[in-house]
Protein backbone atom coordinates (compact mmCIF):
# COMPACT_ATOMS: atom_id res chain seq x y z
CA UNK A 1 0.00 0.00 0.00
CA UNK A 2 2.87 2.31 0.85
CA UNK A 3 6.31 2.00 -0.62
CA UNK A 4 9.14 4.31 0.34
CA UNK A 5 12.47 3.95 -1.43
CA UNK A 6 15.65 5.78 -0.57
CA UNK A 7 13.69 8.74 0.74
CA UNK A 8 15.78 11.73 1.74
CA UNK A 9 14.46 15.09 2.90
CA UNK A 10 16.86 17.95 3.35
CA UNK A 11 15.93 21.22 5.02
CA UNK A 12 17.96 24.33 4.37
CA UNK A 13 20.92 23.04 6.33
CA UNK A 14 20.52 19.62 7.74
CA UNK A 15 19.16 16.30 6.61
CA UNK A 16 15.92 15.48 8.45
CA UNK A 17 15.29 12.12 6.76
CA UNK A 18 18.23 10.22 5.39
CA UNK A 19 17.79 7.55 2.75
CA UNK A 20 15.07 5.47 4.37
CA UNK A 21 13.15 2.65 2.70
CA UNK A 22 10.20 0.65 3.92
CA UNK A 23 7.04 -0.95 2.72
CA UNK A 24 3.64 -1.28 4.32
CA UNK A 25 1.05 -3.85 3.24
CA UNK A 26 -2.66 -3.15 2.93
CA UNK A 27 -4.58 -3.32 6.19
CA UNK A 28 -1.54 -3.18 8.45
CA UNK A 29 -1.32 -0.92 11.45
CA UNK A 30 2.19 0.34 11.75
CA UNK A 31 3.93 2.27 14.50
CA UNK A 32 6.44 4.86 13.44
CA UNK A 33 8.68 5.04 16.48
CA UNK A 34 11.48 7.47 17.23
CA UNK A 35 12.55 10.16 19.68
CA UNK A 36 11.75 13.82 19.07
CA UNK A 37 13.49 15.19 16.01
CA UNK A 38 13.92 11.74 14.48
CA UNK A 39 12.14 12.76 11.29
CA UNK A 40 8.73 11.16 11.82
CA UNK A 41 6.70 14.26 11.01
CA UNK A 42 8.89 15.01 8.02
CA UNK A 43 8.37 11.52 6.58
CA UNK A 44 4.62 11.79 7.11
CA UNK A 45 4.56 15.16 5.40
CA UNK A 46 6.23 13.65 2.38
CA UNK A 47 3.70 10.79 2.31
CA UNK A 48 0.81 13.24 2.47
CA UNK A 49 2.25 15.38 -0.36
CA UNK A 50 2.70 18.34 1.97
CA UNK A 51 6.45 18.40 1.34
CA UNK A 52 8.25 17.08 -1.73
CA UNK A 53 11.09 14.60 -1.16
CA UNK A 54 14.64 15.87 -1.81
CA UNK A 55 15.49 12.53 -3.37
CA UNK A 56 14.13 9.01 -3.45
CA UNK A 57 10.49 8.17 -3.93
CA UNK A 58 7.33 7.52 -1.98
CA UNK A 59 4.30 5.77 -3.42
CA UNK A 60 0.85 5.40 -1.92
CA UNK A 61 -1.46 2.87 -3.56
CA UNK A 62 0.94 2.77 -6.53
CA UNK A 63 0.74 6.56 -7.02
CA UNK A 64 3.89 8.61 -6.72
CA UNK A 65 3.65 11.60 -4.36
CA UNK A 66 5.42 13.86 -6.86
CA UNK A 67 3.81 12.68 -10.06
CA UNK A 68 0.21 12.14 -9.02
CA UNK A 69 -0.32 14.06 -5.80
CA UNK A 70 -4.08 14.42 -6.37
CA UNK A 71 -4.54 10.65 -6.49
CA UNK A 72 -2.44 10.23 -3.36
CA UNK A 73 -4.30 12.97 -1.49
CA UNK A 74 -7.67 11.37 -2.30
CA UNK A 75 -6.54 8.16 -0.64
CA UNK A 76 -4.98 9.59 2.49
CA UNK A 77 -6.53 10.78 5.72
CA UNK A 78 -4.09 12.84 7.75
CA UNK A 79 -4.12 14.00 11.33
CA UNK A 80 -1.16 16.35 11.82
CA UNK A 81 0.53 16.75 15.19
CA UNK A 82 -1.57 19.86 15.75
CA UNK A 83 -5.14 18.94 14.72
CA UNK A 84 -6.15 21.29 11.88
CA UNK A 85 -9.26 22.78 13.47
CA UNK A 86 -11.06 26.08 13.06
CA UNK A 87 -12.14 27.24 16.53
CA UNK A 88 -14.88 29.48 15.13
CA UNK A 89 -16.69 26.59 13.42
CA UNK A 90 -19.15 24.11 14.86
CA UNK A 91 -18.15 20.44 14.82
CA UNK A 92 -20.70 19.26 12.24
CA UNK A 93 -20.09 22.31 10.09
CA UNK A 94 -16.36 21.69 10.17
CA UNK A 95 -16.72 18.03 9.23
CA UNK A 96 -19.02 19.03 6.38
CA UNK A 97 -16.43 21.52 5.15
CA UNK A 98 -13.63 18.95 5.25
CA UNK A 99 -15.92 16.44 3.51
CA UNK A 100 -16.46 18.94 0.68
CA UNK A 101 -12.72 19.55 0.41
CA UNK A 102 -12.12 15.81 0.19
CA UNK A 103 -14.63 15.57 -2.64
CA UNK A 104 -17.52 13.75 -0.99
CA UNK A 105 -20.68 14.30 -3.09
CA UNK A 106 -23.18 16.66 -1.47
CA UNK A 107 -25.95 14.06 -1.47
CA UNK A 108 -24.17 11.61 0.82
CA UNK A 109 -22.26 14.14 2.92
CA UNK A 110 -24.74 14.72 5.75
CA UNK A 111 -25.04 10.99 6.36
CA UNK A 112 -21.27 10.57 6.30
CA UNK A 113 -20.78 13.39 8.81
CA UNK A 114 -23.22 11.68 11.17
CA UNK A 115 -21.39 8.37 10.75
CA UNK A 116 -17.92 9.67 11.54
CA UNK A 117 -19.18 11.85 14.39
CA UNK A 118 -20.76 8.74 15.88
CA UNK A 119 -17.69 6.63 15.23
CA UNK A 120 -15.37 9.11 16.91
CA UNK A 121 -17.80 9.80 19.78
CA UNK A 122 -18.25 13.46 19.00
CA UNK A 123 -21.95 13.15 18.13
CA UNK A 124 -22.96 14.83 21.39
CA UNK A 125 -21.00 18.00 20.61
CA UNK A 126 -21.81 18.34 16.92
CA UNK A 127 -23.47 21.72 17.43
CA UNK A 128 -20.72 23.10 19.66
CA UNK A 129 -17.98 25.49 18.64
CA UNK A 130 -14.67 23.66 18.23
CA UNK A 131 -12.91 26.39 20.20
CA UNK A 132 -14.98 25.46 23.25
CA UNK A 133 -14.13 21.74 23.23
CA UNK A 134 -11.74 19.94 25.57
CA UNK A 135 -8.47 18.60 24.25
CA UNK A 136 -9.72 15.02 24.06
CA UNK A 137 -12.75 16.04 22.04
CA UNK A 138 -10.64 18.12 19.71
CA UNK A 139 -8.36 15.18 19.06
CA UNK A 140 -11.38 13.04 18.21
CA UNK A 141 -12.76 15.71 15.89
CA UNK A 142 -9.31 15.65 14.28
CA UNK A 143 -9.61 11.90 13.81
CA UNK A 144 -13.13 12.28 12.43
CA UNK A 145 -11.88 14.71 9.78
CA UNK A 146 -9.11 12.29 8.85
CA UNK A 147 -11.50 9.41 8.16
CA UNK A 148 -14.40 11.34 6.67
CA UNK A 149 -13.69 10.32 3.07
CA UNK A 150 -13.03 6.73 4.11
CA UNK A 151 -9.41 6.83 2.93
CA UNK A 152 -7.35 3.73 2.24
CA UNK A 153 -4.50 5.08 4.32
CA UNK A 154 -4.64 6.89 7.63
CA UNK A 155 -1.61 8.86 8.76
CA UNK A 156 -1.70 9.97 12.38
CA UNK A 157 1.10 12.12 13.78
CA UNK A 158 1.48 11.56 17.53
CA UNK A 159 -2.27 11.14 18.00
CA UNK A 160 -2.03 10.80 21.79
CA UNK A 161 0.50 13.48 22.62
CA UNK A 162 -0.69 16.10 25.08
CA UNK A 163 -3.72 14.13 26.25
CA UNK A 164 -4.42 13.03 29.81
CA UNK A 165 -4.29 9.28 30.63
CA UNK A 166 -8.04 8.75 30.26
CA UNK A 167 -8.10 10.52 26.90
CA UNK A 168 -5.07 8.51 25.77
CA UNK A 169 -6.90 5.26 26.46
CA UNK A 170 -9.99 6.47 24.61
CA UNK A 171 -7.99 7.62 21.63
CA UNK A 172 -6.01 4.38 21.44
CA UNK A 173 -9.21 2.35 21.55
CA UNK A 174 -10.66 4.48 18.81
CA UNK A 175 -7.61 3.94 16.61
CA UNK A 176 -7.69 0.21 17.24
CA UNK A 177 -11.33 0.25 16.21
CA UNK A 178 -10.41 1.90 12.91
CA UNK A 179 -7.78 -0.69 12.13
CA UNK A 180 -10.00 -3.03 10.13
CA UNK A 181 -10.92 -0.50 7.47
CA UNK A 182 -7.71 1.36 6.84
CA UNK A 183 -3.99 0.95 6.54
CA UNK A 184 -2.73 3.01 9.45
CA UNK A 185 0.60 4.63 10.20
CA UNK A 186 0.87 6.35 13.52
CA UNK A 187 3.93 8.04 14.90
CA UNK A 188 4.89 8.06 18.53
CA UNK A 189 7.86 8.34 20.82
CA UNK A 190 6.26 6.03 23.37
CA UNK A 191 7.14 2.35 23.10
CA UNK A 192 4.15 0.88 24.99
CA UNK A 193 1.84 2.66 22.60
CA UNK A 194 3.32 0.71 19.71
CA UNK A 195 3.04 -2.53 21.67
CA UNK A 196 -0.61 -1.85 22.41
CA UNK A 197 -1.85 -0.71 19.04
CA UNK A 198 0.46 -1.81 16.27
CA UNK A 199 1.36 -4.99 14.45
CA UNK A 200 4.44 -3.63 12.72
CA UNK A 201 6.98 -1.14 13.89
CA UNK A 202 9.35 1.12 11.97
CA UNK A 203 12.01 2.65 14.17
CA UNK A 204 13.94 5.73 13.12
CA UNK A 205 16.49 7.87 14.90
CA UNK A 206 18.20 11.02 13.64
CA UNK A 207 16.60 10.58 10.25
CA UNK A 208 17.89 7.06 9.71
CA UNK A 209 16.00 3.81 9.67
CA UNK A 210 17.01 1.67 12.62
CA UNK A 211 14.71 -1.32 12.20
CA UNK A 212 11.47 -2.51 10.70
CA UNK A 213 9.96 -5.57 12.31
CA UNK A 214 6.77 -7.01 13.69
CA UNK A 215 6.01 -5.87 17.20
CA UNK A 216 6.05 -9.48 18.42
CA UNK A 217 9.57 -10.05 17.07
CA UNK A 218 10.81 -6.78 18.42
CA UNK A 219 9.61 -7.41 21.94
CA UNK A 220 11.03 -10.90 22.05
CA UNK A 221 14.33 -9.56 20.79
CA UNK A 222 14.34 -7.01 23.55
CA UNK A 223 13.11 -9.34 26.25
CA UNK A 224 16.59 -10.82 26.61
CA UNK A 225 17.45 -8.84 29.70
CA UNK A 226 15.13 -7.53 32.38
CA UNK A 227 15.36 -4.32 34.33
CA UNK A 228 13.73 -4.41 37.74
CA UNK A 229 12.96 -1.69 40.21
CA UNK A 230 13.07 -2.61 43.92
CA UNK A 231 12.19 -0.81 47.13
CA UNK A 232 13.34 -2.35 50.40
CA UNK A 233 12.37 -1.26 53.91
CA UNK A 234 13.83 -2.26 57.27
CA UNK A 235 12.02 -4.90 59.31
CA UNK A 236 11.72 -4.62 63.11
CA UNK A 237 13.36 -1.22 63.13
CA UNK A 238 16.98 -2.29 62.50
CA UNK A 239 18.29 0.25 59.94
CA UNK A 240 19.47 -0.79 56.50
CA UNK A 241 23.01 -0.34 55.27
CA UNK A 242 22.98 0.39 51.55
CA UNK A 243 26.29 -1.31 50.84
CA UNK A 244 25.21 -4.48 52.59
CA UNK A 245 21.89 -4.69 50.75
CA UNK A 246 23.57 -4.02 47.49
CA UNK A 247 26.10 -6.78 48.00
CA UNK A 248 23.31 -9.19 48.86
CA UNK A 249 21.44 -8.33 45.66
CA UNK A 250 24.52 -8.67 43.53
CA UNK A 251 24.98 -12.21 44.77
CA UNK A 252 21.58 -13.39 43.55
CA UNK A 253 22.22 -15.63 40.58
CA UNK A 254 21.50 -14.03 37.19
CA UNK A 255 21.89 -10.45 38.38
CA UNK A 256 24.05 -8.29 36.16
CA UNK A 257 24.22 -4.80 37.58
CA UNK A 258 22.77 -3.07 40.62
CA UNK A 259 22.28 0.68 40.68
CA UNK A 260 21.43 2.66 43.83
CA UNK A 261 18.64 5.15 43.60
CA UNK A 262 17.72 7.67 46.26
CA UNK A 263 15.68 6.13 49.03
CA UNK A 264 13.94 8.03 51.79
CA UNK A 265 12.55 7.48 55.29
CA UNK A 266 15.03 4.67 55.83
CA UNK A 267 13.89 2.79 52.73
CA UNK A 268 16.25 1.97 49.90
CA UNK A 269 15.61 1.83 46.16
CA UNK A 270 17.59 -0.05 43.55
CA UNK A 271 17.48 -0.73 39.87
CA UNK A 272 18.62 -4.23 39.07
CA UNK A 273 19.47 -5.50 35.59
CA UNK A 274 19.47 -9.18 34.82
CA UNK A 275 22.02 -10.94 32.69
CA UNK A 276 20.94 -11.92 29.18
CA UNK A 277 18.05 -14.41 29.19
CA UNK A 278 17.68 -14.64 32.97
CA UNK A 279 14.45 -14.26 34.91
CA UNK A 280 15.45 -12.99 38.29
CA UNK A 281 12.32 -11.66 39.90
CA UNK A 282 11.47 -14.69 42.08
CA UNK A 283 15.08 -15.06 43.20
CA UNK A 284 15.36 -11.39 44.09
CA UNK A 285 12.18 -11.48 46.14
CA UNK A 286 13.33 -14.58 48.01
CA UNK A 287 16.76 -13.08 48.75
CA UNK A 288 15.25 -9.91 50.21
CA UNK A 289 12.78 -11.75 52.41
CA UNK A 290 15.38 -14.29 53.58
CA UNK A 291 17.64 -11.47 54.65
CA UNK A 292 14.85 -10.32 56.96
CA UNK A 293 13.93 -7.08 55.14
CA UNK A 294 10.57 -5.88 53.93
CA UNK A 295 10.01 -5.91 50.20
CA UNK A 296 7.85 -2.85 49.52
CA UNK A 297 7.95 -2.91 45.78
CA UNK A 298 9.26 -5.02 42.95
CA UNK A 299 8.37 -4.42 39.34
CA UNK A 300 9.77 -4.75 35.90
CA UNK A 301 10.78 -1.53 34.17
CA UNK A 302 10.33 -1.33 30.41
CA UNK A 303 13.29 -0.37 28.34
CA UNK A 304 13.51 3.29 27.48
CA UNK A 305 13.49 4.25 23.86
CA UNK A 306 17.13 5.20 24.04
CA UNK A 307 18.03 1.80 25.43
CA UNK A 308 16.11 0.16 22.63
CA UNK A 309 18.12 2.00 20.03
CA UNK A 310 21.33 1.00 21.76
CA UNK A 311 20.09 -2.55 21.93
CA UNK A 312 19.08 -2.67 18.29
CA UNK A 313 22.08 -0.92 16.86
CA UNK A 314 24.54 -2.44 19.29
CA UNK A 315 26.28 0.91 19.30
CA UNK A 316 28.17 2.16 22.34
CA UNK A 317 26.38 4.82 24.40
CA UNK A 318 26.02 8.32 22.91
CA UNK A 319 27.04 7.06 19.52
CA UNK A 320 24.35 5.62 17.32
CA UNK A 321 26.93 5.64 14.57
CA UNK A 322 25.87 6.31 11.04
CA UNK A 323 27.41 3.29 9.25
CA UNK A 324 25.90 0.92 11.74
CA UNK A 325 22.43 2.36 11.51
CA UNK A 326 22.63 2.22 7.74
CA UNK A 327 23.47 -1.47 7.82
CA UNK A 328 20.47 -2.04 10.02
CA UNK A 329 18.39 -0.09 7.58
CA UNK A 330 19.66 -2.10 4.66
CA UNK A 331 18.93 -5.37 6.46
CA UNK A 332 15.47 -4.22 7.36
CA UNK A 333 14.89 -3.05 3.81
CA UNK A 334 15.97 -6.43 2.48
CA UNK A 335 13.69 -8.18 4.94
CA UNK A 336 10.78 -6.07 3.83
CA UNK A 337 11.66 -6.87 0.25
CA UNK A 338 11.55 -10.61 0.89
CA UNK A 339 8.25 -10.49 2.68
CA UNK A 340 6.41 -8.88 -0.21
CA UNK B 1 -16.45 23.88 -7.08
CA UNK B 2 -13.76 23.74 -4.40
CA UNK B 3 -13.31 27.45 -4.96
CA UNK B 4 -16.87 28.07 -3.80
CA UNK B 5 -16.52 25.68 -0.87
CA UNK B 6 -13.55 27.68 0.35
CA UNK B 7 -15.09 31.04 -0.47
CA UNK B 8 -18.19 30.10 1.49
CA UNK B 9 -16.16 28.98 4.50
CA UNK B 10 -14.08 32.17 4.44
CA UNK B 11 -17.17 34.36 4.36
CA UNK B 12 -18.62 32.44 7.29
CA UNK B 13 -15.39 32.92 9.21
CA UNK B 14 -15.35 36.64 8.45
CA UNK B 15 -18.77 37.13 9.91
CA UNK B 16 -17.94 35.16 13.01
CA UNK B 17 -14.96 37.26 13.93
CA UNK B 18 -15.20 40.82 15.16
CA UNK B 19 -12.93 41.88 12.28
CA UNK B 20 -15.63 41.99 9.62
CA UNK B 21 -17.97 44.05 11.77
CA UNK B 22 -15.18 46.35 12.91
CA UNK B 23 -14.00 46.96 9.38
CA UNK B 24 -17.52 47.49 8.10
CA UNK B 25 -18.31 49.93 10.90
CA UNK B 26 -15.08 51.82 10.22
CA UNK B 27 -15.87 51.92 6.54
CA UNK B 28 -19.49 53.01 6.99
CA UNK B 29 -18.49 55.71 9.43
CA UNK B 30 -15.85 57.29 7.23
CA UNK B 31 -17.82 56.90 4.02
CA UNK B 32 -20.83 58.43 5.79
CA UNK B 33 -18.75 61.37 6.93
CA UNK B 34 -17.44 62.04 3.43
CA UNK B 35 -20.97 61.79 2.10
CA UNK B 36 -22.17 64.32 4.61
CA UNK B 37 -19.33 66.71 3.82
CA UNK B 38 -19.85 66.38 0.07
CA UNK B 39 -23.59 66.99 0.30
CA UNK B 40 -23.07 69.91 2.67
CA UNK B 41 -20.62 71.63 0.32
CA UNK B 42 -22.85 70.93 -2.62
CA UNK B 43 -25.74 72.71 -0.91
CA UNK B 44 -23.63 75.72 0.02
CA UNK B 45 -22.29 75.92 -3.48
CA UNK B 46 -25.65 75.59 -5.18
CA UNK B 47 -27.18 78.25 -2.96
CA UNK B 48 -24.29 80.56 -3.84
CA UNK B 49 -24.49 79.71 -7.50
CA UNK B 50 -28.24 80.31 -7.70
CA UNK B 51 -27.88 83.64 -5.87
CA UNK B 52 -25.31 84.67 -8.45
CA UNK B 53 -27.73 83.65 -11.14
CA UNK B 54 -25.80 80.60 -12.37
CA UNK B 55 -27.41 77.44 -13.68
CA UNK B 56 -28.02 74.29 -11.60
CA UNK B 57 -24.93 72.33 -10.58
CA UNK B 58 -24.38 68.70 -11.50
CA UNK B 59 -24.88 66.25 -8.62
CA UNK B 60 -22.68 63.79 -10.49
CA UNK B 61 -19.69 66.09 -10.67
CA UNK B 62 -19.99 67.75 -7.29
CA UNK B 63 -21.21 64.95 -5.03
CA UNK B 64 -20.88 61.48 -6.52
CA UNK B 65 -17.44 61.91 -8.03
CA UNK B 66 -15.67 63.19 -4.90
CA UNK B 67 -17.36 60.52 -2.81
CA UNK B 68 -16.24 57.75 -5.12
CA UNK B 69 -12.69 59.08 -5.03
CA UNK B 70 -12.79 59.21 -1.26
CA UNK B 71 -14.08 55.66 -1.05
CA UNK B 72 -11.25 54.49 -3.26
CA UNK B 73 -8.81 55.98 -0.75
CA UNK B 74 -10.62 54.42 2.22
CA UNK B 75 -10.17 51.11 0.43
CA UNK B 76 -6.40 51.46 0.87
CA UNK B 77 -6.89 51.37 4.63
CA UNK B 78 -9.59 48.75 4.82
CA UNK B 79 -8.21 46.15 2.45
CA UNK B 80 -5.15 45.14 4.51
CA UNK B 81 -7.52 44.42 7.40
CA UNK B 82 -9.52 42.09 5.17
CA UNK B 83 -6.65 40.15 3.66
CA UNK B 84 -4.17 39.93 6.52
CA UNK B 85 -5.52 36.72 8.00
CA UNK B 86 -6.31 34.84 4.78
CA UNK B 87 -3.24 32.60 4.69
CA UNK B 88 -1.19 33.81 7.66
CA UNK B 89 -3.75 32.54 10.15
CA UNK B 90 -3.99 29.09 8.52
CA UNK B 91 -0.22 28.79 8.51
CA UNK B 92 0.00 29.75 12.16
CA UNK B 93 -2.68 27.38 13.44
CA UNK B 94 -1.70 24.47 11.20
CA UNK B 95 -4.99 24.30 9.28
CA UNK B 96 -2.96 25.05 6.17
CA UNK B 97 -1.81 21.43 6.40
CA UNK B 98 -5.42 20.34 5.95
CA UNK B 99 -5.86 22.46 2.83
CA UNK B 100 -2.51 21.48 1.37
CA UNK B 101 -3.13 17.75 1.83
CA UNK B 102 -6.69 17.83 0.47
CA UNK B 103 -7.27 16.97 -3.18
CA UNK B 104 -7.67 20.58 -4.29
CA UNK B 105 -5.47 22.77 -6.45
CA UNK B 106 -3.61 25.71 -4.96
CA UNK B 107 -5.37 28.04 -7.38
CA UNK B 108 -8.80 26.93 -6.15
CA UNK B 109 -7.71 27.72 -2.61
CA UNK B 110 -6.34 31.14 -3.61
CA UNK B 111 -9.32 32.10 -5.76
CA UNK B 112 -11.74 31.02 -3.03
CA UNK B 113 -10.08 33.21 -0.45
CA UNK B 114 -9.67 36.18 -2.75
CA UNK B 115 -13.28 35.92 -3.88
CA UNK B 116 -14.51 35.86 -0.27
CA UNK B 117 -12.51 39.00 0.48
CA UNK B 118 -13.92 40.66 -2.64
CA UNK B 119 -17.47 39.76 -1.65
CA UNK B 120 -16.94 41.20 1.81
CA UNK B 121 -15.64 44.41 0.26
CA UNK B 122 -18.55 44.49 -2.17
CA UNK B 123 -20.89 44.23 0.82
CA UNK B 124 -19.27 47.36 2.25
CA UNK B 125 -19.66 49.17 -1.05
CA UNK B 126 -23.30 48.18 -0.95
CA UNK B 127 -23.55 49.96 2.40
CA UNK B 128 -22.26 53.15 0.84
CA UNK B 129 -24.69 52.67 -2.01
CA UNK B 130 -27.58 53.14 0.41
CA UNK B 131 -26.66 56.78 1.00
CA UNK B 132 -26.10 57.24 -2.72
CA UNK B 133 -29.67 56.13 -3.32
CA UNK B 134 -30.79 59.03 -1.15
CA UNK B 135 -29.42 61.31 -3.86
CA UNK B 136 -31.86 59.79 -6.30
CA UNK B 137 -34.72 60.49 -3.94
CA UNK B 138 -33.88 64.19 -3.63
CA UNK B 139 -32.03 64.97 -6.83
CA UNK B 140 -31.78 63.78 -10.35
CA UNK B 141 -28.29 62.43 -10.96
CA UNK B 142 -27.28 60.30 -13.92
CA UNK B 143 -26.98 56.67 -12.80
CA UNK B 144 -24.57 55.53 -15.52
CA UNK B 145 -21.38 57.21 -14.28
CA UNK B 146 -22.18 55.89 -10.84
CA UNK B 147 -22.34 52.30 -12.07
CA UNK B 148 -19.01 52.80 -13.83
CA UNK B 149 -17.58 54.29 -10.66
CA UNK B 150 -18.62 51.32 -8.56
CA UNK B 151 -17.25 48.94 -11.15
CA UNK B 152 -13.96 50.81 -10.87
CA UNK B 153 -14.04 50.55 -7.07
CA UNK B 154 -14.55 46.79 -7.34
CA UNK B 155 -11.71 46.39 -9.85
CA UNK B 156 -9.39 48.49 -7.74
CA UNK B 157 -10.28 46.50 -4.64
CA UNK B 158 -9.77 43.23 -6.53
CA UNK B 159 -6.27 44.32 -7.39
CA UNK B 160 -5.35 45.47 -3.87
CA UNK B 161 -6.94 42.36 -2.39
CA UNK B 162 -4.80 40.19 -4.68
CA UNK B 163 -1.69 41.98 -3.42
CA UNK B 164 -2.88 41.55 0.18
CA UNK B 165 -3.56 37.86 -0.39
CA UNK B 166 -0.05 37.43 -1.73
CA UNK B 167 1.48 39.15 1.29
CA UNK B 168 -0.62 37.06 3.67
CA UNK B 169 0.76 33.91 2.04
CA UNK B 170 4.32 35.01 2.81
CA UNK B 171 4.12 35.03 6.59
CA UNK B 172 2.68 33.21 9.59
CA UNK B 173 1.94 36.41 11.42
CA UNK B 174 -1.23 38.21 10.40
CA UNK B 175 -0.14 41.45 12.03
CA UNK B 176 3.01 41.43 9.91
CA UNK B 177 0.86 40.70 6.87
CA UNK B 178 -1.49 43.55 7.75
CA UNK B 179 1.29 46.07 8.31
CA UNK B 180 3.13 45.06 5.14
CA UNK B 181 -0.02 45.27 3.00
CA UNK B 182 -0.89 48.60 4.54
CA UNK B 183 2.61 49.96 3.79
CA UNK B 184 2.27 48.91 0.18
CA UNK B 185 -1.15 50.50 -0.11
CA UNK B 186 0.27 53.67 1.43
CA UNK B 187 3.17 53.60 -0.98
CA UNK B 188 0.75 53.36 -3.90
CA UNK B 189 -1.09 56.34 -2.56
CA UNK B 190 2.08 58.39 -2.14
CA UNK B 191 3.18 57.34 -5.60
CA UNK B 192 -0.02 58.82 -6.93
CA UNK B 193 0.69 62.14 -5.20
CA UNK B 194 4.27 62.40 -6.27
CA UNK B 195 3.49 61.69 -9.85
CA UNK B 196 0.94 64.47 -9.95
CA UNK B 197 3.61 67.10 -9.16
CA UNK B 198 5.81 66.66 -12.17
CA UNK B 199 5.76 65.37 -15.67
CA UNK B 200 9.03 63.54 -16.19
CA UNK B 201 9.18 60.07 -17.74
CA UNK B 202 9.71 58.57 -14.29
CA UNK B 203 6.64 60.32 -13.00
CA UNK B 204 4.60 58.98 -15.88
CA UNK B 205 5.76 55.42 -15.18
CA UNK B 206 5.01 55.86 -11.48
CA UNK B 207 1.64 57.25 -12.35
CA UNK B 208 0.92 54.28 -14.57
CA UNK B 209 1.86 51.95 -11.73
CA UNK B 210 -0.34 53.77 -9.28
CA UNK B 211 -3.51 51.91 -8.48
CA UNK B 212 -5.38 55.10 -7.69
CA UNK B 213 -4.47 56.84 -10.91
CA UNK B 214 -6.38 54.28 -12.91
CA UNK B 215 -9.47 54.90 -10.88
CA UNK B 216 -9.65 58.48 -12.04
CA UNK B 217 -11.41 57.80 -15.31
CA UNK B 218 -13.88 55.43 -13.62
CA UNK B 219 -14.83 58.15 -11.16
CA UNK B 220 -15.63 60.43 -14.09
CA UNK B 221 -17.87 57.70 -15.44
CA UNK B 222 -15.52 56.90 -18.31
CA UNK B 223 -14.82 53.27 -19.14
CA UNK B 224 -11.29 53.09 -20.51
CA UNK B 225 -10.02 49.70 -21.68
CA UNK B 226 -6.48 50.67 -20.66
CA UNK B 227 -7.52 50.98 -17.02
CA UNK B 228 -9.59 47.80 -17.07
CA UNK B 229 -6.64 45.90 -18.50
CA UNK B 230 -4.37 47.38 -15.87
CA UNK B 231 -6.58 46.22 -13.02
CA UNK B 232 -7.27 42.78 -14.43
CA UNK B 233 -3.60 42.11 -15.10
CA UNK B 234 -2.69 43.35 -11.60
CA UNK B 235 -5.22 40.88 -10.18
CA UNK B 236 -3.69 38.07 -12.22
CA UNK B 237 -0.18 38.97 -11.15
CA UNK B 238 -1.17 39.13 -7.48
CA UNK B 239 -2.88 35.75 -7.54
CA UNK B 240 -0.09 34.20 -9.59
CA UNK B 241 2.50 35.43 -7.09
CA UNK B 242 0.42 33.90 -4.29
CA UNK B 243 0.52 30.54 -6.07
CA UNK B 244 4.30 30.80 -6.43
CA UNK B 245 4.63 31.72 -2.79
CA UNK B 246 2.65 28.66 -1.67
CA UNK B 247 4.78 26.47 -3.90
CA UNK B 248 8.01 27.97 -2.63
CA UNK B 249 6.82 27.34 0.90
CA UNK B 250 6.97 23.61 0.22
CA UNK B 251 10.13 23.42 -1.82
CA UNK B 252 12.15 25.68 0.39
CA UNK B 253 11.24 24.33 3.81
N1 LIG C 1 10.44 23.32 8.47
C1 LIG C 1 11.65 22.91 8.94
N2 LIG C 1 12.77 23.59 8.64
C2 LIG C 1 13.98 23.18 9.08
N3 LIG C 1 14.18 22.11 9.85
C3 LIG C 1 13.11 21.38 10.21
C4 LIG C 1 11.78 21.74 9.78
N4 LIG C 1 10.92 20.84 10.27
C5 LIG C 1 11.65 19.95 10.98
N5 LIG C 1 12.97 20.27 10.96
C6 LIG C 1 14.06 19.51 11.58
O1 LIG C 1 14.08 18.21 11.03
C7 LIG C 1 14.31 17.25 12.03
C8 LIG C 1 13.20 16.23 12.03
O2 LIG C 1 12.03 16.84 12.48
P1 LIG C 1 10.64 16.09 12.59
O3 LIG C 1 10.37 15.39 11.32
O4 LIG C 1 9.64 17.09 13.03
O5 LIG C 1 10.90 15.03 13.75
P2 LIG C 1 9.86 14.25 14.68
O6 LIG C 1 8.51 14.43 14.13
O7 LIG C 1 10.34 12.83 14.65
O8 LIG C 1 10.01 14.83 16.05
C9 LIG C 1 14.44 18.01 13.35
O9 LIG C 1 15.82 18.12 13.63
C10 LIG C 1 13.82 19.34 13.06
O10 LIG C 1 14.48 20.34 13.79
MG1 LIG D 1 6.86 15.27 15.05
Amino acid sequence: MIKVEGLTKRYARHVAVDNISFEIQRGQIVGFLGPNGAGKTTTMRVLTCFLPPSSGSARVAEFDVLEQPMEVKKRIGYLPELPPLYPEMEVAEYLTYVGRLKGIPKASLAKRVDEVAERCSVGDVRAKLIGKLSKGYRQRVGLAQAIIHNPDVLILDEPTSGLDPQQIIETRDLIKGLAGDHTIILSTHILPEVEQICEQVIIIAKGKLVATDSVANLTSRLRGAETISLEIAPHNGSPLVAGEVRERLEHVSGVGRVVDRDGHDGRLSFTVESQQGQHIRPELARAVVEAGWNLNELHSVGLSLEEIFLELTGAPKHDISAPHATTMGAEAGAAAGESQ
Amino acid sequence: MNTFTICNKELNSYFRSPIAYGVMAFFALIAGYFFYVAVYFFMQMSIQSSMQGGGPMSVNDSVIRPILSNISVIGLFVIPMITMRLFAEEKRTGTFELLATSPIHDMEMILGKWLAALILYAAMLALSLVSMLALFAYGNPDWRPMVVGYLGLLLQAGCLLAIGTFISSCTKNQIVAGVASFSICLLLWVLDWMSSFQDSAVARVLSYMSVLQHFDSFSKGVLDSKDIIYYISAIFIGLFLTARSLEALRWRS
